[in-house]
Parts: C-alpha cells; sequence; structure tokens
C-alpha cells in the first residue's frame, strides 16, 4: 500500500500491527502450552501460562491507547478508518482468547491432582489445535489484509463446534459409566467449551479482517451445530 | 431503488449538470461531469488544487462567463431549464443560484445595506417596512441577527470574520434564491465561526439546494450527505458521503482520502 504523506502516521500504524502480531502470538502460544501442560499433566507450564495471560492484558491495554491517539491525531478515513476499528475490536477479542487459554491452564492441577486415567482427555490436545490453527491464521490473515485466508477461517468453526458437540457427548457418557471421574470430567466439559469459544472468537476476528480488507460486512451464517455449541 | 440511487439520482432534481466540459482556450478542464442536486442534501466537492472542483461548481451559476478563454458544453439545467440557453437572464440566474465565496466580502456599507440591497435591485421589494422584514429574516436564516440587531447600522466590514461570512450568507439569502454555491465558505474562519457555519449549512439544508466546495475533508463529511471527488478535471467518484468516507470505490478517491495522494 502506498505511504501517508505524513510518514509519522505509518510508523503508528506499523507500531499497532506489531503488537496485534506480538499479541497473536502469545495467544496462540498460551493455547498451545495450556494444552501441552493438560496433556502431560505439569502444572509449572500451566502456571506460565496464567502467567503469561498478564503481558496479553498489556499489548490491550497498549494497543487501545495507541488507536485513542491514532483516531484523535489522524483521523483515519476509509480503509485506514477501518484498519484501525478493526484492530481496536481484534485486541479486545484476542484478551479474551488469552484469557479462555488461561482458563484452561488453571484447571490443569485440579485435574492433575487425581492419578486416574481419564480417556476423554485424548479428545482434546486434536479440538485444542484446530482452534490454534484457526486464531493463527486469523491473525496472519489481518497481517497480510487477506480477506480470502480470513474467509476459510470463518468456515473452519464448524469444525470446532463439531468437536465439541463429539466431546461433550463422549463425557457424558464417560461420567454415567464413571461417577467418580464427574469432577475432572466437569473440568474436561469447561475445558472444551473454552476451546469452542476461542474457535468462535478466531472467526470474529476473521470477520473484522474481512471487513477491514472490503469494506463488507460478512453475511450472517448459520452458526455450526446443535445445542450443545449454542452460545453460553 | 436503493437508498443509494435516491440519494444520488433524486426524483425531483432541483439542478442537473449533464456530460459538462469547460475549456480554458483548449485545455479540457472538466472532462464530462454528470450530477443532480437537491434541495434535501447538500453536495460536497472535494479535491486536491487545480482538480476542477471550483470552476465545476461555477459553471452551476455561470460565474465563468467573466473568464473570456473559457467554453462550457453540456447541459446544466434548473428546474429543467437550460441556464446556458440565450434567454436566461444570467442576473436572474445568479439571484436564483446565489454564491458565497471563500474570503468574505461584505459590501463597505452597513450591515442593514448589505442585506437590503440585493431585494431592493431586484425589485422584490422597496418600502422600508418591507425590506426590514426582508433584513431581519435573513440574518436570523443565516444565524446572524441576535449578534447585530441593536448595530445594524454599523459598517458590516466591522465585523468578525466568521460574522461578516455569516453576512455574506444572510446576502444570499435575501434574494430568495433556491440553491446556494459555497466556494471554501470557511477556509478564512477559525474553528468555532466555521461550526457556526456548517451548523447553518445545517439549518439551511431542505430550504436551499446547497454545494460546497471544500478543501477540508471532514467538513465535508461534517455538512453532506453526496461526496464528489474531483482529479485533473474528472468527477472520479460520486456517492454517499458516509460510504466516501468509509469505502471509496475507487483507487484515487482512498489515497486523497486517507492523506496517501501524491
Amino acid at each position: 500500500m502506498a505511504e501517508h504523506t505524513i510518514k509519522a502516521f505509518d510508523e503508528e500504524i506499523d507500531r499497532l500491527r506489531g503488537l496485534i502480531a506480538e499479541m497473536g502470538g502469545r495467544a496462540e502460544a498460551a493455547i498451545e502450552n495450556a494444552m501441552l501442560a493438560l496433556q502431560r499433566q505439569d502444572k509449572v507450564l500451566a502456571a506460565q501460562v496464567v502467567e503469561g495471560d498478564k503481558r496479553i492484558d498489556a499489548i490491550e491495554a497498549e494497543v487501545e491507547k495507541l488507536i485513542i491517539q491514532v483516531i484523535a491525531l489522524r483521523a483515519p478515513m476509509a480503509n485506514d478508518l477501518r484498519d484501525v476499528i478493526a484492530a481496536l475490536k481484534i485486541v479486545s477479542v484476542v484478551e479474551r482468547i488469552g484469557d479462555y487459554a488461561k482458563n484452561i491452564a488453571k484447571r490443569v492441577p485440579m485435574i492433575a491432582a487425581n492419578t486416574r486415567t481419564l480417556e476423554p482427555i485424548s479428545l482434546l490436545p486434536s479440538m485444542g489445535q484446530v482452534a490454534g490453527e484457526m486464531v493463527h491464521d486469523a491473525l496472519n490473515a489481518f497481517a497480510a489484509r487477506d480477506a480470502d485466508l480470513a474467509l476459510a477461517v470463518v468456515e473452519r468453526d464448524t469444525v470446532v463446534d463439531d468437536f465439541y458437540n463429539s466431546v461433550f457427548r463422549t463425557l457424558v457418557t464417560f461420567m454415567v459409566e464413571n461417577p467418580k471421574t464427574i469432577s475432572e470430567c466437569a473440568h474436561l466439559l469447561f475445558i472444551a467449551k473454552n476451546i469452542e469459544r476461542i474457535g468462535d472468537h478466531a472467526t470474529n476476528v476473521a470477520e473484522m479482517v474481512y471487513f477491514a480488507a472490503t469494506g463488507q460486512t460478512l453475511p450472517d451464517r448459520e452458526r455450526g451445530g446443535s445445542n450443545a455449541a449454542m452460545e453460553d | 431503488m436503493t437508498e443509494e440511487q435516491k440519494l444520488l439520482s433524486p426524483a425531483d432534481p432541483k439542478m442537473t449538470a449533464r456530460d459538462v466540459k469547460v475549456f480554458y482556450g483548449v485545455k479540457e478542464a472538466i472532462k464530462g461531469v454528470s450530477i443532480d442536486v437537491d434541495m434535501d442534501n447538500v453536495t460536497a466537492f472535494i479535491g486536491p488544487s487545480g482538480c476542477g472542483k471550483s470552476t465545476f461548481l461555477r459553471t452551476l451559476n455561470r460565474m465563468n462567463d467573466t473568464v473570456a478563454s473559457a467554453r462550457v458544453e453540456g447541459t446544466i439545467t434548473l428546474d429543467g431549464e437550460d441556464i446556458y440557453a440565450p434567454s436566461m437572464d444570467v442576473v436572474q440566474l445568479r439571484a436564483r443560484v446565489g454564491m458565497v465565496f471563500q474570503k468574505p466580502n461584505p459590501f463597505p456599507k452597513s450591515i442593514y445595506e448589505n442585506i437590503a440591497y440585493g431585494p431592493r435591485i431586484h425589485g422584490l421589494a422597496s418600502a422600508k417596512a418591507d425590506l426590514d422584514v426582508i433584513v431581519e429574516k435573513s440574518l436570523r436564516r443565516a444565524g446572524l441577527w441576535d449578534e447585530v440587531k441593536d448595530r445594524l447600522n454599523d459598517s458590516g466590514t466591522a465585523l468578525s470574520g466568521g460574522q461578516q461570512q455569516r453576512l455574506c450568507i444572510g446576502r444570499a439569502i435575501a434574494v430568495e434564491p433556491e440553491v446556494i454555491l459555497m466556494d471554501e465558505p470557511c477556509s478564512a474562519l477559525d474553528p468555532i465561526a466555521t461550526a457556526k457555519i456548517e451548523e447553518l449549512i445545517h439549518e439551511l439544508r431542505g430550504r436551499y439546494g446547497i454545494v460546497i466546495v471544500t478543501h477540508n475533508m471532514q467538513q465535508a463529511a461534517r455538512v453532506s450527505q453526496r461526496t464528489a471527488f474531483f482529479h485533473l478535471g474528472e468527477l472520479v467518484e460520486y456517492g454517499v458521503t458516509s460510504d466516501i468516507f468509509t469505502n471509496p470505490r475507487q483507487e484515487r478517491t482512498k489515497d486523497y482520502i486517507t492523506g496517501r495522494y501524491g
């Protein structure tokens, strides 16, 4: 894209996009590490994820401050305006993604406290991986202003929803058969829900990227799946 | 018909311009511009210096007639009547399509006379009582009455810049125009005087067709419902103001309004 006549404007936009890239990278890592901690029952790694969320929150605050400044001082127009508004919404969504990863990490010690083997746990890593990839692609789409990649992310949301429905059914069945694991399984259910929400938020990011890139909002789409995946 | 089409092609246009070209000697300054003006919405012309926006504005009340080398092609109508027809009375045309200029230019006469002069020479009123009514009404519409009602005999040139500009708007209003053309009416004014003029434009909308040329894009965004972007004599993009400023369709428009021009 051509440069602005006022160079300082470009510098601010670059800084803004750099901060969002960093924030997105940290959120992705948080999801990955939270899932790894869950698999390995690694409390230390889980604690690191919880601690790392502070930096994500701090970047959100920094980006918000910068955006208010850009709007006040530069009065951005057209694609610049859409970029800045999208960025403002994206950081609040990515901050939520970080919170979900943190929430998953916080549950690790409670599950790890029990040595019983939980078969359904094996379903979660691949679900977490799909959600993590959605976050990754949504932020790549933002960095590249790529509307097509954003659309691809939106379409993938149903995969996570289907995963969730399957995990939900499996866990319920497992709990019926193994009532002593209900406490741990309840945590797993929340974790699955958190991952499902991460997928929804990645979709929101992608929708904002699409808007920023094209000036059009995506038409309402069919939300994937059954009652179990409905908004909580 | 979509809202956008209704706004851009009003069913009941006050003025229409069709394939208008303006030549200065052999140089084509305006390259085939078509646009409609109605009473309900303000039209803003934006674009870099030399893009032709003022030239085009001036074709709407034949101000280019005073430029010897200027030649206008195409059709411009007011209430369906060709304003370049030989039968058109240009003095009458300019009363119906008034103009406010960049620099406030009140007559070196009293505030009262600045307003009363036009109606008197156009024969709208001659009795003092009738003129008093016109002066008060015009100054009220121009948002100036309360500030000058106790000093109507002071010179118009003694007013502040912003007041002078509102006096000039009042002067244009006094001859009961149908359309008011404004050529950068705020470029010599401070922000508060500018805000007052913008508020005035908002109030006058509906009663008069208003076309404003401005270098200040924020002003175009604030006061207009339709925006036309001119570049090198072409009408590059003409659209609903909110669309032009959030999602322009043309690359040149985008580069200009986002500050990437040139």
